[in-house]
Protein backbone atom coordinates (compact mmCIF):
# COMPACT_ATOMS: atom_id res chain seq x y z
CA UNK A 1 0.00 0.00 0.00
CA UNK A 2 2.83 2.12 1.05
CA UNK A 3 4.84 1.58 -2.63
CA UNK A 4 1.93 2.31 -4.41
CA UNK A 5 1.07 5.60 -2.58
CA UNK A 6 4.58 6.19 -3.17
CA UNK A 7 4.78 5.91 -6.38
CA UNK A 8 1.67 7.53 -7.69
CA UNK A 9 3.04 11.02 -5.86
CA UNK A 10 6.14 10.82 -7.67
CA UNK A 11 4.44 10.30 -11.05
CA UNK A 12 1.67 13.05 -9.68
CA UNK A 13 4.47 15.43 -8.87
CA UNK A 14 6.39 14.45 -12.16
CA UNK A 15 2.95 15.21 -13.86
CA UNK A 16 3.15 18.21 -11.83
CA UNK A 17 6.55 19.11 -13.06
CA UNK A 18 5.90 18.61 -16.56
CA UNK A 19 2.63 20.73 -16.18
CA UNK A 20 4.50 23.99 -17.57
CA UNK A 21 6.38 22.64 -20.23
CA UNK A 22 3.21 20.84 -21.42
CA UNK A 23 1.24 23.68 -21.36
CA UNK A 24 4.04 26.01 -23.06
CA UNK A 25 3.85 23.71 -25.98
CA UNK A 26 0.28 23.43 -26.43
CA UNK A 27 0.12 27.02 -26.20
CA UNK A 28 2.39 27.56 -28.49
CA UNK A 29 1.26 24.85 -31.13
CA UNK A 30 -1.97 26.21 -30.85
CA UNK A 31 -1.04 29.89 -31.36
CA UNK A 32 0.76 29.13 -34.15
CA UNK A 33 -2.21 26.97 -35.66
CA UNK A 34 -4.62 29.92 -35.29
CA UNK A 35 -2.03 32.91 -36.52
CA UNK A 36 -0.52 31.01 -38.90
CA UNK A 37 3.92 31.40 -38.94
CA UNK A 38 3.86 35.08 -39.56
CA UNK A 39 2.01 36.49 -36.94
CA UNK A 40 3.08 33.70 -34.26
CA UNK A 41 7.37 34.94 -35.00
CA UNK A 42 5.61 38.70 -34.79
CA UNK A 43 4.54 37.78 -31.26
CA UNK A 44 7.44 35.86 -30.40
CA UNK A 45 9.74 39.26 -31.21
CA UNK A 46 7.24 41.37 -29.27
CA UNK A 47 7.07 39.13 -26.65
CA UNK A 48 11.09 38.83 -26.46
CA UNK A 49 11.05 42.64 -25.72
CA UNK A 50 8.02 42.81 -23.22
CA UNK A 51 9.60 39.87 -21.68
CA UNK A 52 12.94 41.51 -21.23
CA UNK A 53 11.38 44.94 -20.17
CA UNK A 54 9.16 42.92 -17.73
CA UNK A 55 12.46 41.26 -16.01
CA UNK A 56 13.37 44.58 -14.20
CA UNK A 57 9.76 45.73 -13.46
CA UNK A 58 9.78 42.27 -11.63
CA UNK A 59 13.26 41.67 -10.30
CA UNK A 60 13.31 45.14 -8.38
CA UNK A 61 9.81 44.48 -7.43
CA UNK A 62 11.32 41.37 -5.72
CA UNK A 63 13.73 43.12 -4.28
CA UNK A 64 12.84 46.51 -2.78
CA UNK A 65 8.70 46.12 -3.64
CA UNK A 66 8.83 49.23 -5.47
CA UNK A 67 6.77 49.35 -8.52
CA UNK A 68 9.53 51.06 -10.88
CA UNK A 69 7.21 53.48 -13.30
CA UNK A 70 10.42 55.18 -14.57
CA UNK A 71 11.04 51.34 -16.06
CA UNK A 72 9.59 51.65 -19.33
CA UNK A 73 11.35 54.51 -19.79
CA UNK A 74 14.30 53.37 -19.17
CA UNK A 75 13.39 50.77 -21.67
CA UNK A 76 12.58 53.67 -24.13
CA UNK A 77 16.08 55.76 -23.32
CA UNK A 78 17.79 52.02 -24.14
CA UNK A 79 16.42 52.36 -27.64
CA UNK A 80 17.94 55.94 -28.05
CA UNK A 81 21.02 54.97 -26.77
CA UNK A 82 20.93 52.34 -29.69
CA UNK A 83 19.63 54.53 -32.02
CA UNK A 84 22.75 57.09 -31.09
CA UNK A 85 25.23 54.44 -30.88
CA UNK A 86 24.16 52.54 -34.41
CA UNK A 87 24.06 55.84 -36.15
CA UNK A 88 26.39 58.67 -34.49
CA UNK A 89 28.72 56.56 -33.35
CA UNK A 90 29.46 53.71 -35.67
CA UNK A 91 28.00 55.72 -38.85
CA UNK A 92 25.60 53.31 -40.19
CA UNK A 93 22.72 54.42 -42.41
CA UNK A 94 20.87 50.84 -43.10
CA UNK A 95 21.47 47.33 -43.53
CA UNK A 96 25.18 45.88 -43.49
CA UNK A 97 25.05 42.84 -45.87
CA UNK A 98 28.82 42.36 -45.30
CA UNK A 99 28.47 39.29 -42.37
CA UNK A 100 31.38 39.73 -39.90
CA UNK A 101 30.91 43.94 -40.17
CA UNK A 102 26.99 42.81 -39.70
CA UNK A 103 28.14 40.60 -36.56
CA UNK A 104 30.71 42.96 -35.05
CA UNK A 105 28.23 45.98 -35.38
CA UNK A 106 25.39 44.29 -33.83
CA UNK A 107 27.95 42.88 -30.70
CA UNK A 108 29.22 46.26 -30.18
CA UNK A 109 25.63 48.09 -30.01
CA UNK A 110 24.28 45.17 -27.44
CA UNK A 111 27.25 45.23 -25.15
CA UNK A 112 27.22 49.44 -25.60
CA UNK A 113 23.60 49.63 -24.97
CA UNK A 114 23.58 47.30 -22.36
CA UNK A 115 26.47 48.48 -20.85
CA UNK A 116 25.29 52.43 -21.40
CA UNK A 117 21.89 51.35 -19.37
CA UNK A 118 22.70 49.78 -16.84
CA UNK A 119 25.15 52.53 -15.57
CA UNK A 120 21.96 55.04 -15.59
CA UNK A 121 19.84 52.31 -13.87
CA UNK A 122 22.27 52.30 -11.10
CA UNK A 123 22.62 55.84 -11.19
CA UNK A 124 18.33 56.38 -10.64
CA UNK A 125 19.09 53.77 -8.00
CA UNK A 126 21.34 55.82 -6.39
CA UNK A 127 20.10 59.04 -6.74
CA UNK A 128 16.64 58.77 -6.74
CA UNK A 129 15.65 55.40 -4.97
CA UNK A 130 18.59 54.91 -2.05
CA UNK A 131 18.01 57.84 -0.62
CA UNK A 132 14.31 57.14 0.13
CA UNK A 133 15.36 53.45 1.28
CA UNK A 134 13.44 54.28 4.81
CA UNK A 135 10.67 56.46 3.47
CA UNK A 136 7.06 55.12 3.60
CA UNK A 137 6.56 52.89 0.68
CA UNK A 138 4.49 56.21 -1.10
CA UNK A 139 7.66 58.45 -1.54
CA UNK A 140 9.98 55.74 -3.77
CA UNK A 141 6.77 55.38 -6.10
CA UNK A 142 6.22 59.28 -6.53
CA UNK A 143 9.70 59.36 -7.36
CA UNK A 144 9.83 56.84 -9.49
CA UNK A 145 6.65 58.36 -11.90
CA UNK A 146 9.28 61.79 -11.41
CA UNK A 147 12.37 59.88 -12.85
CA UNK A 148 9.39 58.67 -15.70
CA UNK A 149 9.26 62.17 -16.51
CA UNK A 150 12.73 63.52 -16.03
CA UNK A 151 13.57 60.84 -18.69
CA UNK A 152 10.94 61.65 -21.11
CA UNK A 153 11.66 65.27 -20.80
CA UNK A 154 15.68 64.57 -21.41
CA UNK A 155 14.85 62.60 -24.69
CA UNK A 156 12.51 65.32 -26.07
CA UNK A 157 14.98 68.04 -25.07
CA UNK A 158 18.00 66.07 -26.97
CA UNK A 159 15.79 63.74 -29.88
CA UNK A 160 12.39 66.23 -30.32
CA UNK A 161 9.03 65.01 -29.91
CA UNK A 162 8.67 63.27 -33.13
CA UNK A 163 9.89 59.78 -34.19
CA UNK A 164 13.36 58.97 -34.98
CA UNK A 165 14.53 56.82 -37.61
CA UNK A 166 16.78 53.71 -36.28
CA UNK A 167 19.13 51.96 -38.56
CA UNK A 168 17.80 48.35 -39.02
CA UNK A 169 21.32 47.06 -39.51
CA UNK A 170 19.66 43.16 -40.60
CA UNK A 171 18.73 43.45 -44.31
CA UNK A 172 14.91 42.78 -44.15
CA UNK A 173 14.86 40.23 -47.30
CA UNK A 174 17.50 38.22 -45.28
CA UNK A 175 14.89 35.02 -44.67
CA UNK A 176 14.43 31.03 -44.51
CA UNK A 177 11.48 29.52 -45.63
CA UNK A 178 9.66 27.06 -43.04
CA UNK A 179 6.54 25.53 -44.80
CA UNK A 180 5.86 28.00 -47.53
CA UNK A 181 6.37 31.02 -45.20
CA UNK A 182 9.24 33.69 -44.80
CA UNK A 183 10.66 33.76 -41.88
CA UNK A 184 12.74 36.80 -41.59
CA UNK A 185 16.31 35.84 -40.12
CA UNK A 186 16.46 39.08 -37.90
CA UNK A 187 13.45 37.57 -36.11
CA UNK A 188 14.92 34.45 -35.03
CA UNK A 189 18.19 36.36 -34.53
CA UNK A 190 16.18 38.74 -32.24
CA UNK A 191 14.58 36.12 -30.41
CA UNK A 192 17.66 33.67 -29.72
CA UNK A 193 19.65 36.76 -28.87
CA UNK A 194 16.86 37.12 -25.77
CA UNK A 195 16.02 34.14 -24.75
CA UNK A 196 19.88 33.82 -24.27
CA UNK A 197 19.99 36.87 -22.48
CA UNK A 198 16.84 35.58 -20.30
CA UNK A 199 18.36 32.06 -19.66
CA UNK A 200 21.55 33.55 -19.03
CA UNK A 201 19.70 35.49 -16.20
CA UNK A 202 18.29 32.43 -14.66
CA UNK A 203 21.98 31.09 -14.96
CA UNK A 204 23.14 34.32 -12.76
CA UNK A 205 20.64 33.99 -10.20
CA UNK A 206 20.72 30.63 -9.45
CA UNK A 207 24.52 29.67 -9.97
CA UNK A 208 26.53 32.91 -8.79
CA UNK A 209 27.01 34.18 -5.57
CA UNK A 210 25.58 37.64 -6.02
CA UNK A 211 22.37 35.97 -7.69
CA UNK A 212 22.29 33.84 -4.06
CA UNK A 213 22.36 37.54 -2.80
CA UNK A 214 19.63 38.92 -4.79
CA UNK A 215 17.27 36.45 -3.88
CA UNK A 216 17.94 36.27 0.02
CA UNK A 217 17.63 40.03 -0.07
CA UNK A 218 14.76 39.70 -1.94
CA UNK A 219 13.20 36.95 0.91
CA UNK A 220 14.38 38.74 4.03
CA UNK A 221 16.33 41.52 3.66
CA UNK A 222 17.22 41.99 7.14
CA UNK A 223 18.74 38.24 7.55
CA UNK A 224 20.83 38.52 4.44
CA UNK A 225 22.30 41.33 5.83
CA UNK A 226 22.74 39.49 8.97
CA UNK A 227 24.50 36.56 6.48
CA UNK A 228 26.77 39.32 5.53
CA UNK A 229 25.32 40.30 2.20
CA UNK A 230 25.94 43.74 1.62
CA UNK A 231 22.26 45.36 0.77
CA UNK A 232 22.81 48.49 -0.98
CA UNK A 233 25.07 46.89 -3.34
CA UNK A 234 22.57 44.20 -4.71
CA UNK A 235 20.14 46.44 -4.97
CA UNK A 236 22.20 48.53 -6.89
CA UNK A 237 23.24 44.99 -8.99
CA UNK A 238 19.62 44.05 -9.25
CA UNK A 239 19.02 47.71 -11.20
CA UNK A 240 22.24 47.57 -13.16
CA UNK A 241 20.90 44.42 -14.64
CA UNK A 242 17.10 45.21 -14.54
CA UNK A 243 18.13 48.26 -16.53
CA UNK A 244 20.94 46.35 -18.99
CA UNK A 245 17.96 43.97 -20.28
CA UNK A 246 15.82 47.12 -20.96
CA UNK A 247 18.86 48.22 -22.99
CA UNK A 248 19.24 44.87 -24.28
CA UNK A 249 15.52 45.04 -25.16
CA UNK A 250 15.68 48.85 -26.84
CA UNK A 251 18.20 47.41 -29.72
CA UNK A 252 15.98 44.81 -30.52
CA UNK A 253 12.83 47.30 -30.66
CA UNK A 254 14.96 49.75 -33.37
CA UNK A 255 16.64 46.98 -35.26
CA UNK A 256 12.89 45.17 -35.94
CA UNK A 257 10.60 48.44 -35.86
CA UNK A 258 13.74 50.82 -37.25
CA UNK A 259 12.51 53.51 -35.15
CA UNK A 260 11.43 54.77 -31.47
CA UNK A 261 10.22 58.16 -29.94
CA UNK A 262 10.20 59.28 -26.54
CA UNK A 263 6.79 58.09 -24.93
CA UNK A 264 7.90 54.49 -26.46
CA UNK A 265 8.00 53.88 -22.63
CA UNK A 266 4.54 54.51 -21.50
CA UNK A 267 2.41 52.13 -23.17
CA UNK A 268 5.29 49.36 -23.63
CA UNK A 269 6.07 49.99 -20.28
CA UNK A 270 2.93 49.29 -19.07
CA UNK A 271 2.65 46.12 -21.25
CA UNK A 272 5.92 45.10 -19.70
CA UNK A 273 4.33 45.53 -15.84
CA UNK A 274 0.82 44.03 -16.91
CA UNK A 275 3.59 40.82 -17.57
CA UNK A 276 5.67 41.16 -14.56
CA UNK A 277 2.14 40.95 -12.75
CA UNK A 278 0.59 38.10 -15.23
CA UNK A 279 3.75 36.17 -14.55
CA UNK A 280 3.90 36.34 -10.71
CA UNK A 281 5.68 39.59 -9.40
CA UNK A 282 8.85 38.91 -8.32
CA UNK A 283 9.48 35.75 -10.02
CA UNK A 284 11.78 36.10 -13.30
CA UNK A 285 10.96 33.29 -15.30
CA UNK A 286 6.80 33.92 -14.63
CA UNK A 287 7.70 37.66 -16.12
CA UNK A 288 9.31 35.94 -19.50
CA UNK A 289 6.64 33.38 -19.81
CA UNK A 290 4.10 36.85 -19.10
CA UNK A 291 5.75 38.72 -21.45
CA UNK A 292 5.54 36.37 -24.73
CA UNK A 293 1.57 35.74 -23.37
CA UNK A 294 0.95 39.34 -23.67
CA UNK A 295 2.61 39.80 -26.77
CA UNK A 296 0.45 36.46 -27.97
CA UNK A 297 -3.04 37.89 -26.44
CA UNK A 298 -1.72 41.45 -28.08
CA UNK A 299 -0.93 39.85 -31.80
CA UNK A 300 -3.85 37.84 -31.54
CA UNK A 301 -6.51 40.21 -31.27
CA UNK A 302 -4.93 42.17 -34.08
CA UNK A 303 -5.01 39.26 -36.50
CA UNK A 304 -8.90 38.82 -35.65
CA UNK A 305 -9.47 42.57 -36.48
CA UNK A 306 -9.43 44.07 -32.60
CA UNK A 307 -6.13 45.76 -33.02
CA UNK A 308 -7.64 49.17 -31.66
CA UNK A 309 -8.64 47.22 -28.63
CA UNK A 310 -5.37 45.35 -28.32
CA UNK A 311 -4.64 46.86 -24.95
CA UNK A 312 -8.02 46.65 -23.73
CA UNK A 313 -8.01 43.04 -24.47
CA UNK A 314 -4.90 42.93 -22.91
CA UNK A 315 -6.19 44.40 -19.61
CA UNK A 316 -9.40 42.84 -19.50
CA UNK A 317 -7.77 39.66 -19.52
CA UNK A 318 -5.44 40.55 -16.53
CA UNK A 319 -8.00 41.77 -14.21
CA UNK A 320 -9.96 38.30 -15.10
CA UNK A 321 -6.90 36.42 -14.39
CA UNK A 322 -5.97 38.37 -11.37
CA UNK A 323 -9.42 37.87 -9.85
CA UNK A 324 -9.19 33.94 -10.14
CA UNK A 325 -4.76 33.66 -9.74
CA UNK A 326 -4.07 36.89 -7.80
CA UNK A 327 -0.35 35.73 -7.43
CA UNK A 328 0.09 35.27 -11.36
CA UNK A 329 0.87 32.23 -13.40
CA UNK A 330 4.27 30.81 -11.54
CA UNK A 331 3.56 31.93 -8.14
CA UNK A 332 4.57 36.00 -6.83
CA UNK A 333 7.85 35.83 -5.08
CA UNK A 334 7.14 38.25 -2.67
CA UNK A 335 4.25 37.09 -0.65
CA UNK A 336 6.58 35.36 2.07
CA UNK A 337 8.45 38.10 3.04
CA UNK A 338 8.68 37.44 7.43
CA UNK B 1 41.56 43.49 28.04
CA UNK B 2 38.90 45.29 26.04
CA UNK B 3 35.78 43.10 26.69
CA UNK B 4 34.83 41.04 23.69
CA UNK B 5 31.34 43.12 23.44
CA UNK B 6 30.67 46.14 24.92
CA UNK B 7 27.68 48.42 25.19
CA UNK B 8 28.39 52.25 26.22
CA UNK B 9 24.89 54.53 27.18
CA UNK B 10 23.19 53.16 23.72
CA UNK B 11 19.82 55.25 22.57
CA UNK B 12 17.99 53.75 19.96
CA UNK B 13 15.04 55.28 18.42
CA UNK B 14 12.17 54.14 15.97
CA UNK B 15 11.17 57.13 14.88
CA UNK B 16 9.80 58.88 17.56
CA UNK B 17 9.83 56.02 20.11
CA UNK B 18 12.78 56.11 22.08
CA UNK B 19 13.30 52.17 22.79
CA UNK B 20 16.62 52.01 24.23
CA UNK B 21 17.78 54.56 26.90
CA UNK B 22 20.97 54.32 27.12
CA UNK B 23 21.83 50.41 27.54
CA UNK B 24 25.21 49.90 28.94
CA UNK B 25 26.52 46.23 29.14
CA UNK B 26 29.18 43.54 28.09
CA UNK B 27 29.95 39.90 27.36
CA UNK B 28 33.50 38.72 27.99
CA UNK B 29 35.72 36.08 25.83
CA UNK B 30 33.94 32.66 26.46
CA UNK B 31 30.93 33.78 28.62
CA UNK B 32 27.11 33.29 28.38
CA UNK B 33 25.39 36.57 29.21
CA UNK B 34 21.34 36.78 29.08
CA UNK B 35 19.40 39.64 28.56
CA UNK B 36 15.95 39.27 30.51
CA UNK B 37 13.11 41.74 30.00
CA UNK B 38 9.28 41.13 29.44
CA UNK B 39 7.63 42.30 25.91
CA UNK B 40 8.51 45.36 24.24
CA UNK B 41 11.48 46.15 26.94
CA UNK B 42 14.15 46.34 24.06
CA UNK B 43 15.72 43.21 24.16
CA UNK B 44 15.64 42.51 20.27
CA UNK B 45 16.06 46.74 19.82
CA UNK B 46 19.49 45.92 21.73
CA UNK B 47 20.43 43.06 19.60
CA UNK B 48 19.14 44.68 16.50
CA UNK B 49 21.55 48.00 16.97
CA UNK B 50 24.29 45.72 18.09
CA UNK B 51 23.92 43.93 14.39
CA UNK B 52 23.92 47.31 12.67
CA UNK B 53 20.29 46.56 11.42
CA UNK B 54 19.05 49.92 14.19
CA UNK B 55 21.53 52.54 14.15
CA UNK B 56 22.35 53.75 17.89
CA UNK B 57 21.53 57.59 17.84
CA UNK B 58 24.24 57.90 20.57
CA UNK B 59 26.54 55.67 22.57
CA UNK B 60 29.13 53.39 21.79
CA UNK B 61 29.29 49.87 21.06
CA UNK B 62 32.28 48.54 21.25
CA UNK B 63 33.72 45.10 19.66
CA UNK B 64 37.59 44.00 21.35
CA UNK B 65 37.97 47.49 21.44
CA UNK B 66 37.01 48.67 18.08
CA UNK B 67 33.48 51.05 17.63
CA UNK B 68 31.64 49.01 15.06
CA UNK B 69 28.58 51.54 16.01
CA UNK B 70 28.66 53.16 12.48
CA UNK B 71 29.29 50.01 10.88
CA UNK B 72 26.89 48.68 8.20
CA UNK B 73 25.49 45.49 9.04
CA UNK B 74 27.54 43.19 6.68
CA UNK B 75 30.71 44.43 7.76
CA UNK B 76 29.50 43.68 11.34
CA UNK B 77 29.48 39.98 10.51
CA UNK B 78 32.64 39.80 9.28
CA UNK B 79 33.74 41.50 12.26
CA UNK B 80 32.77 38.19 14.19
CA UNK B 81 29.12 38.95 15.44
CA UNK B 82 26.77 36.24 14.56
CA UNK B 83 22.79 37.01 15.15
CA UNK B 84 19.83 33.77 15.22
CA UNK B 85 17.40 36.80 14.92
CA UNK B 86 13.74 36.95 16.75
CA UNK B 87 11.40 34.66 14.67
CA UNK B 88 14.06 32.77 13.41
CA UNK B 89 14.04 34.12 9.95
CA UNK B 90 15.33 31.47 7.88
CA UNK B 91 15.16 31.89 4.14
CA UNK B 92 12.24 29.63 3.67
CA UNK B 93 12.12 28.88 -0.28
CA UNK B 94 15.66 27.75 0.20
CA UNK B 95 16.34 24.43 1.30
CA UNK B 96 18.25 23.68 4.71
CA UNK B 97 21.35 22.97 3.01
CA UNK B 98 20.93 26.58 0.89
CA UNK B 99 20.40 28.36 4.29
CA UNK B 100 23.38 27.48 5.53
CA UNK B 101 25.90 27.92 2.56
CA UNK B 102 24.11 31.45 3.08
CA UNK B 103 25.54 31.67 6.49
CA UNK B 104 29.28 31.10 5.28
CA UNK B 105 28.75 33.91 2.98
CA UNK B 106 31.53 35.62 3.31
CA UNK B 107 33.73 32.87 3.73
CA UNK B 108 35.73 31.12 0.63
CA UNK B 109 34.13 27.48 -0.27
CA UNK B 110 36.74 25.36 0.57
CA UNK B 111 37.44 22.62 3.59
CA UNK B 112 36.81 24.63 6.57
CA UNK B 113 34.00 25.61 5.31
CA UNK B 114 33.02 21.67 4.71
CA UNK B 115 34.20 21.23 8.57
CA UNK B 116 31.54 23.28 9.41
CA UNK B 117 28.97 22.12 7.67
CA UNK B 118 29.88 18.45 9.95
CA UNK B 119 29.87 20.49 13.19
CA UNK B 120 26.71 22.15 12.36
CA UNK B 121 24.97 18.76 11.34
CA UNK B 122 26.70 17.13 14.45
CA UNK B 123 24.83 19.58 16.91
CA UNK B 124 21.77 19.20 14.85
CA UNK B 125 21.43 16.06 13.13
CA UNK B 126 18.15 16.72 12.25
CA UNK B 127 19.22 19.17 9.90
CA UNK B 128 20.81 16.73 8.20
CA UNK B 129 17.99 14.46 8.14
CA UNK B 130 16.43 17.66 6.22
CA UNK B 131 19.35 18.52 4.27
CA UNK B 132 17.50 19.26 0.97
CA UNK B 133 13.88 19.95 3.04
CA UNK B 134 12.70 23.11 1.76
CA UNK B 135 13.25 25.88 5.11
CA UNK B 136 9.50 27.00 5.15
CA UNK B 137 8.19 23.68 5.62
CA UNK B 138 10.22 22.58 8.70
CA UNK B 139 8.59 22.65 11.94
CA UNK B 140 9.57 25.88 14.04
CA UNK B 141 12.07 23.88 16.25
CA UNK B 142 13.72 22.88 12.94
CA UNK B 143 13.64 25.85 12.07
CA UNK B 144 15.30 27.48 15.44
CA UNK B 145 18.06 25.20 15.08
CA UNK B 146 18.61 26.30 11.30
CA UNK B 147 18.65 29.58 12.43
CA UNK B 148 21.49 29.12 15.06
CA UNK B 149 23.47 26.67 12.96
CA UNK B 150 23.20 29.28 9.99
CA UNK B 151 24.49 32.17 12.46
CA UNK B 152 27.29 29.70 13.53
CA UNK B 153 28.53 29.02 9.58
CA UNK B 154 29.87 32.63 9.73
CA UNK B 155 32.49 31.22 12.82
CA UNK B 156 31.44 34.13 15.00
CA UNK B 157 33.32 34.97 17.88
CA UNK B 158 30.17 35.94 19.73
CA UNK B 159 26.36 34.61 18.66
CA UNK B 160 23.66 36.44 19.72
CA UNK B 161 20.34 34.64 20.01
CA UNK B 162 17.06 36.38 20.19
CA UNK B 163 14.36 33.97 22.45
CA UNK B 164 15.53 31.04 20.89
CA UNK B 165 12.80 29.05 23.04
CA UNK B 166 9.61 31.27 21.23
CA UNK B 167 6.88 28.93 20.65
CA UNK B 168 8.58 25.87 21.13
CA UNK B 169 7.59 22.27 23.26
CA UNK B 170 9.44 22.42 26.75
CA UNK B 171 11.69 19.05 25.58
CA UNK B 172 12.85 21.21 22.74
CA UNK B 173 13.30 24.56 24.44
CA UNK B 174 15.44 21.96 26.85
CA UNK B 175 17.34 20.61 24.04
CA UNK B 176 18.45 23.86 22.72
CA UNK B 177 19.84 25.34 25.84
CA UNK B 178 21.75 22.17 25.80
CA UNK B 179 22.99 23.24 22.48
CA UNK B 180 23.56 26.76 23.38
CA UNK B 181 25.72 25.45 26.30
CA UNK B 182 27.39 23.07 23.81
CA UNK B 183 28.23 25.91 21.38
CA UNK B 184 29.72 28.32 24.21
CA UNK B 185 31.75 25.55 25.54
CA UNK B 186 33.44 25.48 21.86
CA UNK B 187 34.37 28.96 22.64
CA UNK B 188 31.65 31.16 21.25
CA UNK B 189 30.72 33.88 23.49
CA UNK B 190 26.71 33.99 23.83
CA UNK B 191 24.37 37.09 24.37
CA UNK B 192 20.74 35.60 24.81
CA UNK B 193 17.80 37.05 25.24
CA UNK B 194 14.88 35.80 26.59
CA UNK B 195 11.68 36.22 28.45
CA UNK B 196 11.70 32.59 29.69
CA UNK B 197 13.88 33.55 32.33
CA UNK B 198 14.39 30.80 34.25
CA UNK B 199 16.01 28.40 31.16
CA UNK B 200 18.41 31.91 30.54
CA UNK B 201 19.29 32.09 33.99
CA UNK B 202 20.14 28.01 34.67
CA UNK B 203 22.76 28.59 31.36
CA UNK B 204 24.16 31.88 31.43
CA UNK B 205 26.89 33.05 33.79
CA UNK B 206 26.02 36.97 34.71
CA UNK B 207 22.65 38.60 33.40
CA UNK B 208 21.10 42.07 33.14
CA UNK B 209 17.43 42.74 33.40
CA UNK B 210 16.12 45.30 30.58
CA UNK B 211 12.83 47.93 31.62
CA UNK B 212 11.40 50.11 29.56
CA UNK B 213 15.06 50.43 27.42
CA UNK B 214 17.06 50.59 30.52
CA UNK B 215 19.26 47.90 32.11
CA UNK B 216 17.62 48.27 35.55
CA UNK B 217 20.13 45.26 37.10
CA UNK B 218 23.12 43.21 36.64
CA UNK B 219 24.31 40.28 38.75
CA UNK B 220 25.71 37.17 38.32
CA UNK B 221 22.93 34.38 37.28
CA UNK B 222 22.77 32.64 40.60
CA UNK B 223 21.98 35.77 42.54
CA UNK B 224 19.26 37.26 39.92
CA UNK B 225 17.69 33.79 40.36
CA UNK B 226 17.62 34.72 43.87
CA UNK B 227 16.64 38.41 44.03
CA UNK B 228 12.99 38.31 44.85
CA UNK B 229 12.30 40.82 42.43
CA UNK B 230 13.36 38.97 39.71
CA UNK B 231 11.82 35.85 41.15
CA UNK B 232 8.42 38.50 41.07
CA UNK B 233 8.35 39.52 38.12
CA UNK B 234 10.37 37.00 35.66
CA UNK B 235 9.95 33.48 37.16
CA UNK B 236 6.61 33.64 38.13
CA UNK B 237 7.16 32.84 41.94
N1 LIG C 1 9.87 48.74 13.97
C1 LIG C 1 9.43 49.40 15.06
N2 LIG C 1 8.81 50.58 14.94
C2 LIG C 1 8.38 51.27 16.02
N3 LIG C 1 8.53 50.83 17.27
C3 LIG C 1 9.14 49.66 17.48
C4 LIG C 1 9.62 48.88 16.39
N4 LIG C 1 10.19 47.76 16.88
C5 LIG C 1 10.06 47.83 18.21
N5 LIG C 1 9.44 48.97 18.58
C6 LIG C 1 9.16 49.40 19.97
O1 LIG C 1 10.38 49.43 20.67
C7 LIG C 1 10.21 48.90 21.97
C8 LIG C 1 11.18 47.76 22.18
O2 LIG C 1 10.80 46.69 21.32
P1 LIG C 1 11.63 45.33 21.23
O3 LIG C 1 13.07 45.65 21.17
O4 LIG C 1 11.06 44.54 20.12
O5 LIG C 1 11.29 44.65 22.62
P2 LIG C 1 11.49 43.15 23.11
O6 LIG C 1 12.34 42.44 22.13
O7 LIG C 1 12.13 43.26 24.45
O8 LIG C 1 10.13 42.55 23.21
C9 LIG C 1 8.76 48.51 22.09
O9 LIG C 1 8.08 49.56 22.74
C10 LIG C 1 8.29 48.38 20.68
O10 LIG C 1 6.94 48.71 20.58
MG1 LIG D 1 11.88 40.76 21.02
Amino acid sequence: MATVNATSSSAGRLLGSLRLPIGIVAFLGISLTVLGIDQFVNALTLGAIYALVALGYTMVYGIIELINFAHGDVFMVGSFVAMFISSSLLGNEGAITNIPLLAGSVLVLFALTIGVMAIVGALIERLAYRPLRRAPRLAPLITAIGVSFILQNVIQFFFGPTIVTVPQLVPIEWSIEVSGSRVPLLNIFVIAASVALMFALQLFISRTRTGRAMRTTSMDRDASSLMGVDINRTIMITFLIGSGLAGAAGVVHGLYYGNTSFNLGFQSGLKAFTAAVLGGIGNTAGAALGGFLIAFIEVGASAFGYGRWGGAVVFSLLVIFLVFRPTGLLGSHSGDRA
Amino acid sequence: MAPLLELKDVHTYYGAVHALRGVSLKVEEGEIVTLIGSNGAGKTTTLRTISGLERARSGSIKLKGKSIEKAEAHEIVRLGVGHSPEGRRVFSRMSVRENLEMGAFLRKSGPDVQKDFKKVFELFPRLKERESQAAGTMSGGEQQMLAIGRALMAQPKILLLDEPSMGLAPILVEQIFDIITEINSRGTAVLLVEQNAMMALGIAKRGYILQIGEVTLEDSCDKLAKNPKVREAYLGV
